[in-house]
Formats: structure tokens, sequence, C-alpha cells
């Protein structure tokens, strides 16, 4: 069993949307809060990319997400993209039923692996 | 990096940093820290920006352009720092109104920007307008980065396509569709199972480029008293708007995300989208119709109108679009070029495309730049242009669009020849013949792939309405039956409309199967419409484009009432993909040319080798040499048609030895097998000849 290390290790803050970063060994737990749109997405989008490095296993922790706008939707393919432009992995947990419904439509929900929990994305992270 | 000096600001208005913009491409584009806006007008004396926060009935800010700002007949700025996404777009003009020099500037009126390609204010379908009287249909900033990951286009050729004519709608509003999303683009990404199993690798979507359900408000139904809405959408507000109505994320703002996702799915699953674009004419109407945009940008440039400034109207609709203006030409340009670069659609039909090959004053041109100027434009290289060659002033040039090797047509006379015959009409026989081969007689040296063939289309009566009434019923349209085609080479088979009398029932089932049987046995490319393969009715009207009510939407409990009909649609479309002998993008030639003892098309009567072409007769049979197919192994196939009401034995062509006759499929009455799993035809024995009864179909695979 994985013992799991909920400290937050960092706490930003943007218009409408909070971002906390946790490492949990050699995984990344990025945590966003809040509604992702275009005005946030462009702050975010450089945080997010800053806490990604080569190899980076990154969970991506959407349940305190309320919202996400067509900018919103961008920022996370931009991450994932980023992060398998690397080698990385990333998988998104916490996806409420509205969000994982706006993504499926508009199909970047097949970009990303998706987890019921943090537990099971770690799990999921080879 | 290197910062370059275009992306700081020169002026600064109400706040707003701004700069001289590039004046193409016209609409708004995203920059790097900014939106640059373009807008064409020629007899404008001045422009403003106008922006609103989402969703205001307050503008925000209206910004007028500065002189310098404006390049020829280009207004154009670029502001620094907005937000893209909350902010939606309009522009007002300044300029003389005098209506009879075809001049109709409105200082009171924010204008929708001809090349908005987000549209907002009718987000999700049917919700009753919010009253922003001065400005209904806005602009909004979309980016232009959708992932296509590999995508690419099937490119399948036009000759293979089986084309399934839809509402985007109407496909799965109805309750009984079972999607989670009905009436979007979205829903019909999960029926993609459905296609594949009926055989369509095409749909061809009614129009989706933004219109106003609205359109018609104040008309109601004569009889429900209901509301009368624009469903068809022959009405566009904007050309490179996709309808969020349609779209599942139509009210988040994302229905161009949600229609790509679908395109790609399509392609995913080998099929193609074509849409059905209506370049003839807006939803401004004639003189007394609103002010949208095109009519407050420049009247002059964008529509048709007499020397007194009236509008012409060959559209039958109260404008028309003046399509070989060059403005205007190279608007539509921009615009297919938009569909298929930004969402990969793989072809257009355009309705009453005739109008596109007339001249400023109306008149018809020889060689009409516009269609000329899309057949060979690089980008619209691969994709399939249809046209419905005919309009409302009275052009009809079926057989005569002129086509630069690209363009194929709605074959109008396909659609009511083979009405007639399938209702047994006498002194025919020739022109039938002609559309079973892909109408040589039209087509000659364009080939059978110019010939789109159809029965029935949105326009006119369902396959099941085509035998169930002779006359249209209209009067739900609110124009006292006077709306519709009077020509439907219909039948009712004995009793106008539906009923219980089970030999009209068998009948009627017959006849829709001798039409699919035919269909798809014709040389040139097949459409069916929407449900006719679960016999969809619309209770007998043929022209049902204002109602959004569930007698208008495809009741898919149809598939628990008639699977017969899909099975055999399913079926006939199935043996079409088996046989490349039906799909040749060429006329027959009616010889041997590669000498397998047999021409590529012979046609037969009850006897064989001994069709009778006189004005009586109702019974015409052919049959097809495999040898001849793309790939030169294909089987024989023979069909055999009696529409005459009394059985007849018709006699069996030779095959050659050692091949037999199987049955594919027998529409006869009290056959018990009417048609199998093509490759699984039982073998007729010992027989040289064959009973078709009355008003049925036969066709025969030779192997």
């Amino acid at each position: 069993m994985v013992a799991l290390n909920q400290k937050v290790n960092y706490r930003l803050i943007f218009e409408m949307l909070e971002v906390t970063i946790e490492q949990d060994r050699d995984v990344t737990i990025l945590g966003l809060h809040g509604e992702l749109d275009s005005q946030s997405a462009p702050e975010v989008r450089e945080q997010l990319l800053n806490a990604v490095h080569s190899d980076s296993k990154i969970v991506l922790d959407m349940s305190n997400v309320s919202y996400m706008s067509s900018a919103g939707l961008r920022v996370l393919l931009l991450l994932y993209r980023r992060i398998r432009e690397n080698v990385g992995q990333i998988v998104v947990t916490g996806l409420h039923d509205e969000v994982r419904d706006v993504m499926a439509i508009t199909g970047f929900l097949d970009f990303f692996v998706t987890a019921k929990s943090r537990r099971e994305a770690i799990m999921a992270m080879s | 990096m290197h910062s370059r000096i275009d992306n700081e600001p020169t002026h600064s208005y109400a706040g707003y940093p701004l700069r001289i913009g590039q004046p193409l491409p016209y609409g708004a584009t995203l920059t790097n820290n900014g939106v640059n806006f373009s807008i064409f007008s020629r007899h404008a004396d001045a422009c403003a920006l106008v922006l609103y926060h989402v969703g205001e009935a307050q503008p925000l800010v209206e910004i007028p352009f500065p002189d310098e700002f404006r390049i020829g007949n280009v207004f154009t700025m670029q502001i620094f720092g907005l937000d893209y996404e909350r902010i939606e777009y309009g522009f007002r003009f300044d300029g003389p109104y005098k209506p009879r020099q075809g001049l109709r500037f409105d200082h009171t009126k924010v204008l929708l920007d001809p090349y908005a390609k987000l549209i907002s204010g009718r987000d999700v379908w049917g919700e009753p307008p919010q009253g922003y009287d001065d400005y209904p249909h806005r602009a909004r900033i979309v980016p232009t980065d959708y992932d296509w990951r590999t995508d690419r286009p099937p490119h399948i050729p036009i000759e293979d396509l089986v084309i399934y004519e839809m509402h985007v709608r109407g496909f799965t509003q109805h309750p009984s569709s079972d999607t989670r999303y009905p009436g979007s683009f979205a829903a019909i990404r999960e029926k993609i199972p459905y296609f594949k199993e009926l055989g369509i690798n095409c749909i061809e979507l009614m129009p989706i480029f933004e219109f106003d359900e609205f359109e018609y408000s104040g008309r109601s139904n004569p009889i429900t008293d209901e509301p009368l809405k624009n469903y068809w959408g022959y009405s566009s507000v904007g050309f490179f708007a996709p309808k969020a109505g349609f779209a599942a994320t139509g009210g988040l703002g994302m229905q161009s995300d949600e229609l790509k996702a679908l395109v790609g799915d399509l392609h995913r699953n080998g099929m193609e989208i074509i849409l059905d674009v209506v370049f003839n004419h807006t939803a401004e109407g004639n003189e007394n119709g609103r002010t949208i945009s095109f009519r407050g940008i420049d009247n002059k440039t964008y529509y048709m109108l007499t020397p007194d400034g009236y509008y012409l109207n060959f559209s039958g609709t109260g404008n028309t679009m003046n399509c070989n203006n060059p403005i205007v030409r190279g608007m539509v340009l921009d615009c297919l070029r938009h569909w298929v670069a930004e969402y990969h659609i793989d072809g257009f039909r355009f309705d009453l495309a005739s109008i596109l090959g007339r001249d400023q004053n109306g008149h018809p041109l020889a060689n009409p730049p516009l269609i000329e100027l899309l057949a060979y434009d690089p980008v619209l290289a691969n994709v399939k242009l249809i046209a419905e060659a005919w309009d409302a002033g009275g052009l009809y040039q079926v057989g005569s669009f002129p086509d630069y090797g690209r363009w194929a047509e709605w074959n109008g006379r396909y659609r009511d020849t083979i009405r007639q015959w399938l209702k047994g009409t006498r002194g025919i026989v020739w022109d039938v013949a002609q559309c079973l081969q892909g109408s040589p007689d039209l087509y000659a040296g364009r080939g059978a792939s110019a010939s789109i063939n159809f029965i029935t289309a949105h326009d006119g009566f369902t396959l099941r309405d085509l035998f169930t009434y002779d006359h249209k019923h209209n009067y739900a349209n609110g124009e006292d039956n006077r709306d519709g085609t009077d020509a439907n080479y219909s039948w009712n088979c004995g009793i106008e409309g539906h009923t219980n009398d089970p030999i009209v029932n068998d009948l009627r089932r017959r006849l829709i199967k001798n039409a699919i049987a035919l269909l798809m046995v014709s040389r040139g490319v097949p459409m069916i419409l929407m449900g006719d393969e679960m016999g969809r009715t619309q209770n007998g009207n043929n022209n049902t484009y204002c109602h959004d009510t569930e007698w208008n939407w495809l009741n898919w409990d149809l598939l628990q009432e008639n699977p017969d009909i899909f099975n055999f649609f399913k079926q006939c479309i199935a043996f079409r993909h088996a046989h490349p002998v039906l799909r040749s993008k060429d006329h027959f030639l009616n010889r041997d040319a590669v000498g397998s003892g047999y021409a590529d098309i012979t046609w037969h009567g009850t006897s064989a080798w001994q069709a009778e072409w006189d004005d009586h007769i109702l019974t015409l049979a052919f049959m097809l040499d495999g040898s001849h197919a793309r790939d030169g192994s294909d089987d024989m196939i023979y069909v055999g048609m009696n529409m005459h009401w009394t059985p007849h034995r018709f006699d069996l062509p030779d095959l050659p030895r050692d091949r037999y006759w199987h049955v594919f499929a027998n529409t006869s009455p009290d056959i018990q097998v009417e048609i199998v799993t093509p490759g699984e035809e039982p073998r007729i024995i010992n027989k040289d000849h064959i009973w078709i009864g009355a008003r049925s179909v036969i066709i025969l695979v030779g192997r």
C-alpha cells in the first residue's frame, strides 16, 4: 500500500481559480479549484507548464472545478501535449459529471486517462 | 524571445489599447496578445466596433475606427488584452439611407460580422429570445486551434457513397431516440453505430449555419395553434458559424468543438459529412425584412437589386445573394474554405445552386465565375460539390449545370421518373432505362457520378407518404395548402392516408421496397432521406419546414413497427457495397470491352434479350456483367421489374457455364423470404425463367 502524502506544497491563487501543487514521491498532484476560463487560463497555463518536467508523472485533480470554458479545455490539452512530449504521464481524476460530459462531447476527453480517485490515478501510473 | 513592435499599441480609446489591424483575413482573428478585427464596406462613411460583455444588453464600449484604420474599403483594428471568451462584438455603420439607390445604412443598428465564426443569441434551441432588439445575433470570437490529431478525411470516391440526408435536430429529438443529448451534434455521434449497421457512409446535414428558429414568430399552425418555427433552417444568419442550438454545448459557446468532435468521429468510422449550404439568400428578407448584417453593411454589394433598389427574388424567400459580385464571391469561397480547413467537411450540397450562376442583374451566365472558382480552388480540391441545379426564378439546369469536371447534381429527373415508374405510369420506359444507367442522356461526358440519385429528399413526401397520399396535406403550414409542390408523382394505393386495410398496406410496403431496390442498383450516387428506412411519415405534409414537433422528428419506435423495411434497406445497401459493378463512376459502354462474351449492360423483357420499349410496357429487366466491374471479378446481376398490376413470367438470360442464378431480393406478394444477406443468396434450381409478382422487383446474382 502506498502511503499518500497529502501535504500541500504550493498554493497559487488566480482570479476565480486556485491551483494546489503537491508532491507524492515521484508523482505531482495538481489540484484545480474554481472556474477555468479565458480569464484565469493564461496564468494557470504558465504555472501548470512550469510544474511539468521531463518524465513528469502528473495527477490532475479536477474535483473542485465546477466549470471549464473552451479556453480551459485548451489549457488541459496543452498540458497533455507538453507532458507527452516529455515522455511523461498524466491521469485526470475527480471530473464532475457536467465537466466530463462537456469534455466528452467536445472530444477533449479522448486525450486523457481518467481515474475515479487520486489513489487510483497514482496506481494507474506505470 | 524577440518582441515584435506590432505587439505594442499605437492608439488608445476609452482605456482600450489599439493599433491598426490587418485587413485580411476578414472577421475577428486571435493574435499573439489581442484580437484583429476587419470588415468590408464600400459605401459606408464610418464604422465603429461595438463590444459587449457576453449576454449583456448594453455595450461595454463602442470604438470608432479612426480614419487611418481604414485601408481601401476595409475597416481594421487590433485591440490588445481582450478577454476574448467574454466578449461579443458587432459593428455600427454610418452612411446614407437611400433605398432607391440601394443604400440602407441605419445608425441605430448594431450589425453582425458576415465572417462571425461563432454566433450567440440563440444558444439553446427554442429558448425564447432575450429581447436584445438592437443586436439579437451576436458575433463571438473562437480559437481556431482544434487538435485534430491524425484526422484525415476518408476521401471516399463519390460513386461509392450512400448518402443519408438528415436534419440534426429531427434525427434524435424524439423521446424514442435514446440519446443523452437529444437533437444535437453530440447525439449524432451516439448514433454512428446505427449508420454503420444500415450501411451509410456519408451523412448530409440540412442547414447547420446559424439561423433563427424564431424567424416566423407570430405565425402559428392553424390547426393546433402551436407557434411555427424555422425548423429546416434554409435561411442563414451567418455563414461561418455552426448553429448553436444544434449543439448540446451551445449554451457554453462550445458548438464549434462539438461539431468538430462529430466530424472526427465520423472520419474515424470511415464516414463522410456533407453540408447543405444556402448561399442563395439570407435571413434578412425583402424591403420589409429585418436588418441583421449584410443589408446594413453594404446592401448593394451583398444583394441583387432592381434598378430602383428593390430586392430581386430568385430564391422565393424575399432576397437573393449577389453571388457573382466579386466581394460576395470571395466571401463564399472564404466560407467554404473555412468549413473544409477548420471543420474537415467532406462536401457541400448547394441549395438552389443555379442562383450561383446568375450575374448581378440576375441573368444566367454562360461561364459563371463563382462556380468555376469553387471547382478549381486548391483548398476545396478533394471535396464533393453537389448542385441543386435549379432556382425559384425558373432556371432549371439539371443536366446542364456548369460542372468544370467537378460538380455533381441532384438528379431531379431521376426522382420524377422513378416515382412514376414505381406507380405504374406508362410511356416512360426509355426514360427509366436512362435513370437506371446514371442518366447518360443528361450527363454524357460527365459520367454517372455526376448524378445524385434520389427518390425522396427533405423537400417533398417521405417514401412512406409517397405511397400513402395522392395529394399534399399542408394545411398545418398556415398557407391554405398552397405551399409545397403539386408534382409529387405519388399514389395512395387506393385510400388517401393511413389505413388498417392489410391489402393496401402490403402494397405500400412492397412499393417502398421496390423503390430502395431500384435506387441501390442504379448507377450514380444514391441518397436516401432520414427515416425512410423505418417508414417515417409526415402525414401527407410535403413541406414540413416550419414544424418543430414530435410528428416531424424521427420516431425510433418505427424500427420495431417496420423491421422488414429496415432490413430491406440494410440488405439493399449492403448489396450495393458488395458489388462494384453497381458503383462505376462511368456510364455503360453498351458493349463487351473486356472479352467476357457479354456487354457491360444488356436489356431484357419478359423474353430474355428482348427488351420491349413500347409505350404501354411496364416490364423491364437488365443484366450487368461483373467482368466489367473495376476489379473485373464481380458477379452477374439481373434486375427484373414488373410495374404491371398482374404477375409476369420473365425468361432469364443464359449464364456462362458453371454459373447459376441466385435470388437476392424478391418483393413479389406471398414470397416467404423477401431478401437475404448478400453472399447468402439461395440458388434457383433448374429454371430458365422466374415469375415476378404484380408491382414487384427481383434481383438475382449469377455466380
